[in-house]
């Protein structure tokens, strides 16, 4: 589903984001990112949602070569990803619920069907009550499930999420996880970046570790 | 198809709202195109009532040929076959001094000055209507009259109504060279507005090539403002022309029977309201399409 072959990522200035990555990641698999801050997490997601090109090497999602993909297909690619962006990138001057409303709008559904379906993904994250309200007046975790919301709605085959539970406390961030394993459930590829280890308890979830651009290693949870 | 047109209906409604939000800004913004479209296109109107009055001046020239006062019977009937003969002439009519004088004390109301007069100051005269021709022809013809004997005074009625149908067309050309710098103004106002749109609208913009918005999706928006603002303008500058008109048009009718005619302005035909309307779309669609083309590929999602 996404397969990372030998990418290298050097932004303008000469920092290299990332080195030598190479990793696959099959369909329907749940895996997380891990590393320090710096570590290149948001950049390989960055890449593999072709926000960033890399420079040399291969990203491929469903068998298309991302890094090479011509402005025109870029949004095709993006409607097929949900992405939770690490600063939520809410719109403050519509409601929570028009907020969620986007994507559909972007595809072009007609108004019946995208009403069921905001409402659908606004309930799965537990935000039905406040679809009315402003995302300012949210709380932090709260603002992270709308986020989460936006990035379902469209019934993406992947969902990447960059650091998800970042500044939350535990049980938001437990919630947060658990809804993540109930998309796993339903078959969606999920790569989520943390640098919170205490959320990896799962048994048998692979984790992808990267330090200062390179991946150290990939295994999964010891049972 | 049923979808398509909705979503577009839909996106037509955001940006008209989005004009009139905040209000002021939005109705001084149209006013502004409306007053810079209403320049030009008042003057065209004003242009187009003068060409038509000059045009129905203009349209029969007359020459008329003031006889010296010693002409005799036969030196008249001589002139009327010389003109009668004339390639250049269509027909003609003889008017004798007597008849000129009457005509005189009726048309004027000066019965009393002219009937204390103790004889007729007013000589014979021909009234020559020339075949249709231009300008030059008519003064060739009129040289040559001037040129015959017991001709003492020729005077060429339509001459001042060429000029001043040339004078027109200089004047057409000025509006035309005005339309056009105050279309670029125009065009200028709707690039500078969607500008400013597209900076106060950058994270929306953002968000939405993050989730997959096509170029045409987020350009949409724009091009619908600048062409309703642009028509709305259109129709600003419309309503401005017919209530200048309107107001014009009382004083006129009391001027124009001062000197016993009637005349109003007429105010634009139906086609060329149209054309109007169409054109200051036309005009803020293009506006907004440039800037949209300028501005939005320099907003990337980081």
């Amino acid at each position: 589903m996404i397969s990372f072959n030998q990418v290298r990522k050097r932004y303008p200035g000469g920092f290299e984001a990332l080195s030598n990555v190479s990793f696959d990641i099959a369909q329907g698999e749940m895996a997380f990112l891990t590393g320090h801050s710096g570590a290149g997490k948001s950049t390989l997601l960055k890449l593999i949602a072709a926000i960033e090109r890399p420079n040399s090497g291969s990203v491929l999602v469903n068998n298309q070569n991302v890094g090479v993909l011509k402005a025109g297909a870029l949004p095709f690619l993006r409607r097929n990803l949900g992405i939770i962006f690490q600063d939520h990138k809410l719109l403050f001057d519509r409601n929570v619920f028009d907020n969620v409303l986007l994507p559909l709008q972007i595809c072009g559904f007609d108004h019946r069907e995208s009403t069921k379906r905001v409402r659908a993904a606004l309930d799965k994250v537990g935000l039905l009550k406040r679809e009315k309200s402003n995302p300012i007046a949210l709380s932090g975790g709260e603002q992270q499930r709308l986020c989460i919301a936006r990035a379902i709605v469209n019934r993406p085959s992947i969902l990447l999420a960059d650091e998800p539970t970042g500044n939350l406390d535990a049980d938001y961030a437990q919630d947060i996880m658990a809804i993540f394993k109930s998309f796993h459930q339903v078959g969606v590829t999920l790569l989520i970046s943390t640098h919170d280890a205490g959320v990896l308890q799962d048994p048998g979830v692979r984790v992808l570790n990267l330090k200062q651009g390179m991946l150290q290693s990939t295994h999964a949870m010891p049972s | 198809m049923n979808r398509i047109i909705a979503q577009h209906l839909g996106v037509l409604r955001a940006a008209t709202r989005r004009i009139f939000n905040p209000p002021l800004a939005g109705l001084l913004n149209i006013l502004v195109i409306g007053i810079a479209l209403s320049l030009p296109a008042g003057m065209y109107v004003l242009l187009q009532n003068a060409q038509g009055l000059v045009q129905q001046l203009s349209g029969t020239p007359q020459i008329s040929v003031f006889l010296s006062m010693d002409a005799k019977a036969d030196d008249i009937e001589k002139l009327r076959k010389q003109f009668a003969q004339h390639p250049a002439v269509d027909h003609l009519e003889f008017v004798p001094r007597d008849q000129a004088l009457q005509q005189l004390k009726q048309s004027t109301g000066l019965a009393d000055v002219i009937g204390g007069l103790e004889k007729n100051p007013l000589p014979d005269a021909f009234v020559i209507h020339p075949k249709p021709g231009n300008a030059q022809s008519l003064d060739t013809l009129r040289n040559e009259i001037a040129n015959l004997p017991k001709v003492e005074q020729v005077q060429l009625d339509s001459a001042w109504a060429y000029k001043l149908e040339a004078l027109l067309r200089f004047a057409t050309l000025a509006v035309l060279i005005l339309a056009s710098l105050l279309s670029l103004a125009l065009i200028a106002v709707t690039f500078n507005t969607i500008r400013l749109q597209i900076l106060t609208q950058r994270d929306e913009i953002e968000v939405a090539k993050l989730i997959g918005a096509s170029n045409g999706f987020i350009r949409r928006p724009f091009l619908y403002f600048g062409a309703m603002q642009g028509l709305l303008g259109g129709i600003a500058a419309y309503l401005i022309i017919t209530a200048s008109l309107a107001l014009l048009n009382r004083p006129l009718a009391t001027l124009s029977q001062l000197y016993a005619s009637q005349f109003t302005l007429h105010s634009l035909s139906a086609g060329d309201s149209l054309s109007l309307l169409l054109f200051s779309l036309y005009l803020g669609w293009l506006g907004a399409w440039l800037s949209v083309a300028r501005h939005l590929a320099q907003i990337e999602p980081r």
